[in-house]
C-alpha cells in the first residue's frame, strides 16, 4: 500500500507549487527550440539576458565567508550595477549565485522559500546536507534551460550544527553536487579569484583575514574579467560578504567592506 | 423495503455541535495575549513535541484546539496557503484576515456537509506594525469567526478564560506580566497549579526582522514567570 505516497503532499514547496500553480514555477527554457546560444536552433536572444559573474567562499576558523561582486552584465554592457548576488538561505545557511539573473534570483527566492516551509511544516530544520541535496534539485529541474544558455551556477554555505564545522557546496549545470575543505569561486571571474584565494588560504584563518582574502580575491577579480565589478568607492558599492558561524549569519555592513577593500587597493599600490 | 428514517435539519445541526463541543473540551485551552511587543500564545501542553502552537508565515501564528490529527492537517494547509500566496504574490500580501476567511469556509463546509464534523477550535493571530492593534481570529468548529481584539482564549475552556481576562487583562503589559496572566488564568479555569514544562509558549515579537515567531524554551520560562512556579 502507498500509504505515505499516494496524493500526500510532501513538505517540498516546489512541489506543492508544480501541483497548485504550475504557472507560478519558474520555467526559463524555451519549448521546441534547442542549442545554446550561437549554436542552430537557439532561442533568439538568449545571450543577451544579464549574466551574473564572480562568487566566492572559504572556510575560516569558525565558520565560512560568502561573497559576491554586485554587477551583472549584459553582453558588452552593464546591465546592474547594485545587484545581489549573495543570500541568507536560512538560520544557518546561504546562498550566492552565478549565472543568467533573473533565473538565479528566483530560484534563490525559491530557494528561501522552500527551506523555510519544510521548517514550518515538519517543525525542524532541514540537516545541511538535506539542504545541498534540495539545492541539487532544483539546478537539475533547470537543465533545459541550462542548455539553452540560461545557466544558474551556486555556491551554498552553512554551518553544520550537529558536525560543528563551516561547509562549502559547489555545482554543475547537471545539479552535480560537490563538497569543497578549504575555499572555492565560480562566475566568469572565478578563475582568477580562486588563484587568488589559492595563494592566501590557509586553514584555520580568523575572521579578518578571512573577509580581508575574500575582498582580494574579489578585487583581482575584476582586474582580469570585464564581466565582474571591483569596490566603487565613487557610487560607494561594495561587494557583498556574509559570515556564517554557529551564531547565525551576520552581513558584514558596507563601512567594514570598504575599510578592507581600501586596504586591500593600497597593498597593491605600494606593491606596484 | 424501509424507508430512510427521517431527521430534521436543526436536530442534526444540534447533535452535529453537541458532538464536536464534547470533542473539544476534552482538550486544554490556549490563550493569545497581545503584550507591548507582539503576542503570546500560552498552551497548556505536557507533550514537547506535538505542538499545538505554531508558525504559520512570517507575522503570522496558529494555534489550534480540540483533536490533534484534525487541526494538524488545519495547520499544515495554512502553511501552504500562506507560503503560495506570499510567493505568487508579495510576503507582505499574506494576511491573517485572508487566512481566517479562508480557514472559516473550510471548516464550515465540513460541518455542514460531512457526518461528522471536525473537532476543532483554531486561532490566527497575526502581529502588527507598531502602534496598530494586532489581529486575532477565533475559528469555531462550525465555521463562525469571531475577532478578538487584545486577549483570546480557544478550547474546552474558552469562556471561563475569557470571562476571567475581560476582568484582569490591560493594555501594554510586559512579556512576564503577560505570561503570568495567561497562567493565572489557565490556573483558575483548571483549579490547579501549572508547571512551567507542561506550558507551551511561543510569541510573535514585532521588534524581530523577518520572521516573528519564536518559541520559548522552559529555560527562558522559568525566570519570566517568577521562581515559585519554575521550579514547583
Amino acid at each position: 500500500m502507498n500509504l505515505f505516497m499516494d496524493g500526500n503532499l510532501r513538505s517540498s514547496f516546489t512541489e506543492l507549487l508544480a501541483r497548485c500553480e504550475p504557472g507560478v514555477l519558474p520555467r526559463f527554457g524555451v519549448e521546441g527550440a534547442e542549442g545554446a546560444p550561437g549554436q542552430p536552433g537557439a532561442p533568439p536572444g538568449l545571450a543577451d539576458v544579464p549574466h551574473g559573474t564572480t562568487i566566492l567562499a572559504l572556510l575560516y576558523r569558525d565558520g565560512v565567508i560568502i561573497a559576491g561582486d554586485r554587477q551583472a552584465t549584459e553582453g558588452y554592457q552593464v546591465a546592474h550595477r547594485r545587484i545581489e548576488k549573495v543570500y541568507k538561505a536560512d538560520d544557518h545557511s546561504a546562498i550566492a549565485i552565478a549565472g543568467a539573473a533573473g533565473p538565479c534570483l528566483e530560484m534563490a527566492k525559491l530557494y528561501q522559500t522552500e527551506l523555510a516551509h519544510y521548517e514550518k511544516l515538519e517543525g525542524v530544520v532541514l540537516s545541511l546536507e538535506g539542504k545541498a541535496n534540495k539545492l541539487a534539485q532544483m539546478i537539475r529541474m533547470n537543465l533545459p534551460a541550462a542548455m539553452q544558455g540560461l545557466v544558474v551556477i551556486p555556491i551554498f554555505v552553512g554551518y553544520d550544527l550537529r558536525a560543528g564545522a563551516g561547509k562549502i557546496y559547489k555545482y554543475d549545470v547537471t545539479g552535480g553536487r560537490y563538497e569543497e575543505t578549504d575555499f572555492y569561486a565560480t562566475g566568469s571571474g572565478g578563475k582568477d579569484a580562486r588563484s587568488t584565494l589559492k595563494r592566501i588560504f590557509r586553514p584555520g584563518l580568523d575572521e579578518g583575514e578571512a573577509l580581508r582574502a575574500a575582498c582580494e580575491a574579489l578585487v583581482d577579480a575584476a582586474d582580469e574579467d570585464v564581466g565582474t565589478a571591483g569596490p566603487d568607492f565613487v557610487r560607494g558599492i561594495f561587494p557583498t560578504l556574509k559570515v556564517v558561524n554557529r551564531e547565525g549569519i551576520t552581513d558584514v555592513a558596507d563601512a567594514r567592506v570598504r575599510e578592507i577593500c581600501q586596504q586591500v587597493i593600497d597593498a597593491q599600490r605600494r606593491a606596484a | 423495503m424501509p424507508l430512510p428514517y427521517y431527521v430534521s435539519p436543526e436536530q442534526m445541526m444540534q447533535d452535529k455541535a453537541e458532538y464536536a463541543r464534547k470533542g473539544i473540551a476534552k482538550g486544554r485551552s490556549i490563550i493569545a495575549l497581545e503584550y507591548d511587543d507582539g503576542i503570546v500564545l500560552v498552551a497548556e501542553n505536557p507533550s514537547a513535541s506535538l505542538n499545538k502552537i505554531s508558525e504559520i508565515y512570517d507575522q503570522i501564528a496558529f494555534a489550534g484546539a480540540g483533536q490533534y490529527n484534525e487541526f494538524e492537517n488545519l495547520r499544515k494547509a495554512g502553511i501552504r496557503y500562506a507560503d503560495l500566496k506570499g510567493y505568487a504574490y508579495g510576503r507582505e500580501d499574506v494576511t491573517a484576515k485572508s487566512l481566517a476567511n479562508a480557514y472559516s469556509q473550510t471548516i464550515g463546509t465540513i460541518f455542514s456537509q460531512e457526518m461528522k464534523p471536525l473537532e476543532v477550535e483554531i486561532l490566527v493571530a497575526e502581529v502588527s506594525e507598531a502602534g496598530k492593534p494586532c489581529e486575532m481570529y477565533r475559528i469555531m468548529f462550525d465555521g463562525s469567526i469571531v475577532d478578538e481584539r487584545g486577549s483570546a482564549a480557544i478550547g474546552g475552556q474558552a469562556e471561563e478564560l475569557k470571562q476571567f481576562l475581560r476582568d484582569k487583562y490591560e493594555t501594554a503589559l510586559s512579556l512576564a506580566g503577560a505570561l503570568q496572566l495567561a497562567c493565572r488564568a489557565l490556573e483558575a479555569a483548571a483549579s490547579q497549579k501549572t508547571k512551567a514544562q507542561n506550558l507551551e509558549v511561543a510569541v510573535l515579537e514585532r521588534s524581530r526582522p523577518g520572521r516573528k515567531f519564536r518559541r520559548l524554551p522552559a529555560a527562558e520560562l522559568s525566570p519570566l514567570l517568577g521562581t515559585t512556579n519554575g521550579s514547583s
